[in-house]
């Protein structure tokens, strides 16, 4: 393995090689934290693309062998937020993002109860959302989605747990305001949808 | 996982509903990573490594 010198390593093509290998191989979960965090399909694979060569173009500052997952989300996160704050516009979003996320789902055959999940989702806070996304769904340990948010691991706990119970109180409330659905149905086809997930596992 | 008869049935009922949305939030993400990746990623990624190590 190329012994690298972090921050200024010599143009090394078998190094590019490994870290491009790597980075393909996570395009896939760049493409799904961008579309939690922006919840539109189009706009997430244009903020996947750009961290996507943010960390090519850094590529000599990351050391090979260490958590390249973690390090191209944290790279694909600061990239939406200093977006964001560009286009304060967009600061907003919560109640937008949920009826945009509405709009945005490409499979018309997906389970309702996605939709649900998607719309509740949407009205979290934004740092609830991505502490539940990236723990709950991305599979990171607290320690990483802290080091990727930029906050102690302590806060992304109580975030996660403050995140799991608002959900859990819109799915009921049917709080996520879709026409005329009621509560029940939606907590009701997430539990019927999981059962059945689970065991066909 | 017998007795929540005698225990908190109402604590078993939050954390199947916690498990439940836990299921359909991996299933939500891994269903955009279980995508074809668009072409033009792999064709921007192409393009940058002919460009060399200009950075």
């Amino acid at each position: 393995m190329t012994d690298t010198q972090v921050g200024r390593s010599p143009f090394d093509p078998a190094r590019d090689t490994t870290f491009k290998r790597e980075l393909v191989t996570l395009i896939p979960h760049l493409r799904a934290f961008a579309r939690t965090l922006t919840g539109d399909a189009t706009a997430a694979d244009d903020l996947a693309q750009d961290a996507m060569m943010k960390a090519w173009d850094a590529r000599a500052s990351f050391q090979l062998g260490t958590n390249m997952k973690a390090w191209t989300f944290m790279i694909l996160r600061n990239q939406f937020y200093s977006e964001k704050r560009r286009s304060w516009r967009q600061s907003q979003l919560d109640q937008d993002a949920a009826e945009r996320t509405l709009v945005a789902v490409d499979d018309p055959e997906a389970p309702v109860a996605l939709d649900e999940l998607r719309l509740g989702l949407g009205m979290l806070p934004a740092e609830q959302r991505e502490a539940l996304i990236l723990v709950g769904a991305g599979g990171f340990a607290y320690e990483e989605a802290a080091a990727i948010c930029g906050c102690a691991v302590g806060t992304v706990k109580s975030r996660v747990s403050r995140a799991r119970r608002a959900l859990q109180a819109i799915l009921e409330a049917g709080a996520y305001d879709r026409d005329g659905r009621s509560a029940s149905d939606a907590m009701g086809s997430i539990l019927a949808d999981a059962e059945r997930l689970s065991s066909q596992r | 996982m017998e007795d929540h008869r005698k225990g908190a049935p109402a604590l078993d009922e939050a954390r199947l509903r916690q498990q439940a949305i836990g299921v359909k939030l991996r299933q939500m993400f891994d269903e955009v990573v279980n995508e074809t990746v668009p072409d033009e990623f792999l064709e921007i990624l192409r393009k940058a490594d002919k460009a060399g190590g200009k950075d």
